[in-house]
């Protein structure tokens, strides 16, 4: 039986094909399914101290207040398996209990859960809750604990805490020019605009909950070990979801304590996190100290790099970012040597958060560079380009591709690299200093195991279903561009299932792995059914389930090193009276495989790239260390990049197609674009003023006393 | 696992034996707190108050608790979820409806301070099965990843649009005396009420930018 | 959020009086800030008396060449307004550089002028503040207090007043009329509404319970040309971290005289008679706004993660004169 052929779609920069459910307001978020049940409404009241126990509670108030249905605290929760220890293989698939004890682990954590009629009722019952509480002294504040280090026994991904090839401290020692400086990330969030909610209601002994997640398989995972229930009686639905960005990989307290709460009651229960909660309950990018030491030839070639790392870490459960792992593989240098230190505080646990480790990481290391570039009186770009390798320092094996040169000289080309202020403060326009910045970008490209199903009615349209989420990233439109050229239908003959643990199991979105993943096991299940459909004449249903095999498993991964490259341009506006600093345009050159949406690819990049200006200029959560809450937890006080903060932002692929990757030739772009975006801003801002802030985020105040 | 009644029956015995007299947080006050000597125009109890508004051109009557937020009379009475809850307090747009016409943040207000007004939101903005303008351009533009704050950005810039024709200066309008020229910087002012954290700002602004051109609004 | 009545009232005495006869009751008009403190349990009301469709959205000419703004006129409106563009343009600017679109379209020109603090202590009712809950200290104080005030502070307190318009109005001798519960009218300058923290922090203005702002009368502009600059982390969308109202009356090089006010500095809007005086004091109107930057921040202390405010406000209002005074370089 065979398809029409038409066009190509697998490039084309087609709109989403979610989209129009998007701009209607049709597509339903967590917390806005509708079943037929009407929901009860649950608030999560949270711990007002960062360390001790719950010596009481009373809520006799609450439980009396107008509508209230149940108010659960650790006396009257359902037992629930221990957290365990620190660290955990299955990170994000373990029990995770709620209420489970009388501990106060850190501030915000939830202390007791409110269920009434009505979301009004609920948060005006939960703030009638009182705790006494035991407090205990905590252990806050990264700087002043630094004496507490300890290394992990891995970092982020199961990397290698600490890396030396080479000696580093004899090239170091040698110079001839060196640079040795230190670098503080501040603490930053997520702040996916969804708040993180769930639905939860029970059929039986069966819980189904809608939620906001990017992996359903480890959200199911964790519930069904924290209920203590089999796996097959959980279903986690998450069709869409309201950005995620590392903050959404795990399950939290509001999917544990509406399926608590809906068991109980038996009626759904919807829960959301206010905002508020949001910043001491999902995790967060740790504040991170990083010394870079750099040794050079006269002429710039990199004789030794060293980075080294001490981040805030939590005694209840261990992350340890990547944050040096990118200086192992960007420059070729002959010594190189990487360190990771982990102090614990009694604050919740760090979390990934979009590109962890190489997004703070390269904030520091092509700052660091810079500096090297200007001291040596070099074209930070040249520069860049005589210390690149075509051979992993690290692993020894050849990169897969690795386009970071062509990156460099296209990306100046366009922008006009060449007419840049060659020295700080030399170029003014009105009361403001204008800079040029510039920075790499590198990102390992990831592989997770996945399978997807295809199915061909007898009407001849597709259907495709697997467990990846869509965190706005483009799955949806990708795996119908997959499917829709691999069978040669039209691309409005796709319909693209996603988010539902009923469906084949996805490794989800993060780490940059879900669009190569999914869409390599979708091109895998299309090509099944297309050779049965070749197979025979009947006009019949066909349907094959197809997989892809993880990176752990795949040789080409062994053999080389599997990395995305780009390159960032960015000029920057210093006010010479205030400091405020205004980005005025950036531009972006990336190479990452076989772009399958040249739009929402581009659209990835750019929004990467943002990320990384506002974590250069903006974002700094500030832990108050009396009281361990995040002093500015909202978004009027956390700032993040507004409209009128970017302008000309853009972006364009170096045409690369890797055959190494995965039988797309894809590679990921969700990540890339944060990666190096901050430090051409930073690097920018000291072309434009003199002043090498190495505090993160870049603000006034620090400009002007520089 | 014990049956569930007994469960809650047990647990809530045993919270209040465990109750301690702390210092009260809040004050609660009961129903019938309503005061007696309130002003005739209206003096509700604390559960239900009835508003009648227009939603999207249709009339609705509701039936709401005071503290009711249009926002959440939106999406949880009215089952018009394309208004989004990100903060709660008017620090990201994703609420943004348009009220009479002008652009505001629907979780700051309450819906009972809404009577007899005319609220529309993203599900009321195209005709039956066409897309308006704006939510054609964002879709051709890409302006938009996750979607969440999507319907906050285009209803806010449809409003923010009206603004501009009916000649509201903004902040980097630089002659207060003159027409506005609808630069890319003035767009940007303009809708910074809108965060949107997947950062699809270039894009947005380009949809704006067509969408007026496009002279279809 | 606490349970609460709510009514709409029919005239403004009548709003005053339905609010001073009840401790528990407040009023309500654009709600931006109310709702948002009643949210996070800050604001408990019990009582709402919605004011928003009172008759107070006219903006009247006054026989002096004044203005007179209704309290309801919302700020949007305010900004846009023609008249305002034309001889006010200081206010234009200041309210437009605050909060967002959809912010002015709520936000009314008497609610605007009684938002509460920013202070990230005093929004949060886990942590202790003086302003919140009399007594229980200032979490500022030894804390996270980029945003506070370097000028006029007490240790009971060192929040600053978030409003761009009136720190434009201040400029402007802009003058406050309400009416009370017992029906009594005044007209207060908005220079001499808000309270010195060291007198209580609690009460942020010198209105009685049930007091309602009924207008804002602009008196005729000062000559000059008048500048706002707001200086901000984020282009948009942020609080001041500094902001100056400048007018500016210069002629062939020399400056006759002026008016100048702070934001972002202290609980209210600063205004210094010595900064003004100094204005014209030198015949460099360079060294003149020198000594006016100096008057202005004269006693100002910072807290810590606060000081860079003072060379910052100095710089900015050098910058801001020197722009009013079509003297930039």
């Amino acid at each position: 039986m065979a398809l029409d052929i038409s066009a190509n779609p697998i490039g084309q920069p087609v709109d989403r094909v979610d989209g129009r459910l998007k701009v209607t307001g049709g597509a339903p978020y967590a917390y806005e399914h509708r079943l037929e049940r009407a929901p009860a409404y649950g608030v999560i009241v949270p711990a007002t101290i960062a360390k001790g126990r719950v010596r009481a509670i009373d809520a006799t108030a609450a439980e009396a207040a107008p509508g209230v249905l149940l108010v659960m605290t650790h006396r009257n929760a359902p037992k629930q398996p221990a957290f365990g220890p620190p660290r955990a293989s299955a990170r994000f698939a373990r029990a995770r209990p709620y209420l489970g004890d009388d501990r106060v682990r850190h501030w915000g954590e939830p202390v007791a859960f409110v269920v009434a009629d009505t979301f009004e009722a609920a948060r005006a019952a939960a703030a009638l809750v009182t705790v006494e509480y035991q407090a205990e002294t905590p252990v806050l504040g990264l700087e002043r604990h630094l004496k507490a280090a300890y290394a992990p026994e891995t970092i982020n991904v199961g990397m290698k805490t600490d890396t030396s090839e080479g000696d580093f401290e004899a090239a170091f020692a040698a110079g001839p020019v060196t640079v040795d400086a230190t670098y503080h990330v501040a603490q930053q969030h997520h702040m996916a605009l969804e708040p993180h909610a769930a639905i939860a209601s029970w059929e039986g002994d069966e819980v189904t909950v809608r939620t906001s997640t990017q992996n359903v398989a480890n959200t199911r995972k964790a519930l069904a070990a924290t209920l203590e229930i089999p796996l097959e009686k959980v279903r986690i639905v998450s069709p869409y979801v309201g950005g995620g960005f590392g903050g959404k990989l795990g399950m939290r307290a509001e999917v544990v304590l509406a399926a608590f709460g809906a068991r109980t009651l038996k009626r759904p229960v919807k829960v959301a996190q206010s905002r508020q909660q949001v910043f001491s309950n999902v995790g967060h990018r740790p504040e991170a100290i990083q010394r870079v030491r750099l040794s050079a030839t006269r002429d710039g070639k990199l004789t030794g790099v060293s980075h080294e790392v001490w981040m805030q870490s939590s005694p209840i459960e261990e992350f340890a970012e990547q944050t040096a792992s990118s200086t192992r593989a960007l420059y070729g240098a002959p010594s190189i040597l990487t360190r990771h230190r982990l102090v614990n505080l009694d604050m919740q646990g760090g979390e990934p958060v979009r590109a962890p480790g190489e997004a703070p990481g390269l904030l520091a290391l092509e700052s660091a560079v810079d500096e090297l570039a200007h001291k040596l009186g070099l074209d930070p770009v040249e520069m860049r380009i005589l210390n690149d390798t075509q051979t992993d320092p690290e692993k020894k094996v050849p990169f897969s591709s690795r386009k970071l040169v062509e990156c460099l000289r296209e990306g100046a080309a366009r922008f006009g690299w060449s007419d840049r202020p060659k020295a700080p403060r030399e170029r003014r326009d009105g009361p403001t200093l204008i800079g040029y910045g510039v920075a790499a970008a590198i990102r390992p490209n990831y592989l997770g195991p996945c399978a997807a199903t295809v199915r061909v009615a007898e009407d001849r349209t597709v259907r495709v279903r697997t467990d990846m989420t869509d965190i706005g990233t483009g799955t949806y439109t990708i795996l119908a561009q997959v499917a829709a050229e691999e069978l040669g239908v039209p691309l409005h003959a796709v319909t693209v299932e996603l988010g539902d643990s009923r469906f084949p199991v996805s490794p989800g979105s993060g780490g940059s792995w879900g669009a190569a993943s999914s869409a390599s096991a979708v091109l895998d299940a299309a090509r099944k059914v297309k050779a049965e459909m070749a197979r025979t004449d009947e006009a019949r249903v066909f349907e094959a389930t197809g997989s892809v095999k993880g990176m752990r498993e795949t040789q080409s991964y062994k053999d080389y090193s599997q990395y995305c490259f780009g390159a960032h341009f960015a000029e920057v506006a210093v006010d010479e009276d205030t400091g405020e600093i205004r980005l005025r345009r950036m531009l972006g050159a990336f190479a990452a495989g076989r772009i399958l949406n040249a739009k929402t690819a581009r659209s990835q990049m750019i929004g990467g790239m943002i990320w990384g200006v506002s974590s250069a200029l903006f974002e700094e959560a500030v832990v108050d260390p009396r009281f361990g809450h995040v002093v500015n937890g909202d978004l009027g006080e956390y700032h993040v990049a507004a409209h009128a903060d970017v302008p000309n932002v853009d972006a364009f692929f170096i045409e690369e197609h890797d055959d190494k990757a995965n039988p797309l030739g894809a590679k990921g772009v969700g990540e890339l674009g944060i990666c190096g975006a901050g430090a051409a801003v930073a690097n920018a801002v000291f072309n434009a003023t003199g002043v090498r802030v190495r505090e993160f985020p870049i603000t006034l105040d620090k400009v002007l006393v520089g | 696992m014990m049956p569930e009644t007994e469960f809650l029956r047990l647990s809530r015995r045993e919270v209040l034996e465990a109750s301690v007299a702390a210092a009260a947080l809040g004050v609660c006050a009961p129903a019938a707190a309503a005061a007696p000597d309130a002003l005739p125009a209206s003096a509700p109890s604390v559960h239900a108050s009835e508003v009648r508004f227009i939603v999207n051109g249709t009339p609705q009557t509701l039936s709401l608790d005071p503290r009711t937020t249009l926002l959440d009379a939106l999406r949880e009475h009215l089952h018009l979820t394309g208004s989004k809850k990100g903060c709660d307090h008017g620090q990201c747009g994703a609420c943004t409806v348009m009220v009479g016409g002008q652009r505001i943040n629907s979780c700051l207000t309450l819906a009972v301070m809404h009577a007899g007004d005319e609220v529309t939101t993203i599900e009321g903005l195209a005709a039956e099965a066409d897309l308006h303008p704006m939510q054609a351009a964002f879709l051709r533009h890409d302006g938009f990843q996750c979607g969440y704050c999507t319907p906050g950005q285009i209803c806010s810039s449809v409003a923010m649009l009206k603004e501009v024709e009916a000649g509201w200066p903004s902040h980097v309008t630089e002659d207060l005396g003159i027409a506005i020229d609808l630069t890319d910087a003035e767009i940007r002012e303009r809708m910074s009420g809108n965060l949107c954290r997947c950062a699809a700002y270039p894009n947005i602004v380009a949809a704006i930018r067509d969408a007026s051109e496009g002279g279809a609004l | 959020m606490t349970p609460f009545t709510y009514e709409r009232a029919a005239d403004a005495a009548a709003a005053a009086k339905a609010v001073a006869e009840r401790p528990d009751a407040a009023f309500i008009a654009g709600g931006t800030n109310l709702v948002d403190l009643m949210k996070l349990g800050v604001a408990r009301p019990k009582h709402l008396v919605d004011v928003s469709r009172l008759k107070l959205d006219a903006i009247d000419e006054t026989e002096d060449g004044g203005l007179v703004v209704g309290a309801q006129v919302k700020n949007s409106a305010l900004a846009a307004d023609a008249r305002v563009r034309r001889a006010y343009p200081l206010l234009s600017r200041a309210l437009l550089a605050g909060a967002s679109g959809q912010l002015r379209n709520a936000a009314s020109t008497g609610g605007n002028l009684l938002q509460r603090t920013r202070c990230p202590y005093f929004t949060n009712t886990a942590t202790p503040c003086n302003k919140r809950t009399p007594g229980s200290g200032c979490s500022a104080l030894g804390g996270f207090n980029r945003i506070h005030a370097v000028l006029g502070a007490s240790d009971a307190c060192i929040a600053t007043h978030p409003s761009d318009m009136a720190v434009a109005m201040t400029a402007l001798d802009a003058q406050v009329r309400t009416v009370t519960g017992d029906g009594a009218t005044r007209e207060i300058p908005v220079s001499e509404l808000y309270r010195d923290p060291a007198q209580g922090p609690d009460a942020d203005t010198v209105l009685a319970h049930g007091e309602l702002i009924t207008a804002v009368r602009l008196p005729p502009p000062p000559p000059g040309r008048q500048v706002y600059r707001k200086v901000r982390d984020r282009a948009s969308y942020a609080f001041a971290l500094v902001s100056v109202a400048a007018v500016v009356d210069a002629r062939d090089g020399q400056v006759l005289g002026g008016r100048l006010a702070l934001g972002g500095v202290a609980h209210k809007p600063w205004r210094v008679a010595e900064a003004e005086q100094a204005l014209s004091a030198e015949s460099r109107p360079e060294a003149s706004f020198d000594a006016a930057a100096d008057a202005a921040l004269k006693g100002a202390r910072g807290y810590g993660a606060n000081d860079f405010k003072i060379d910052l406000a100095k710089r900015t209002i050098r910058r801001t004169l020197a722009d009013a005074a079509g003297l930039s370089s």
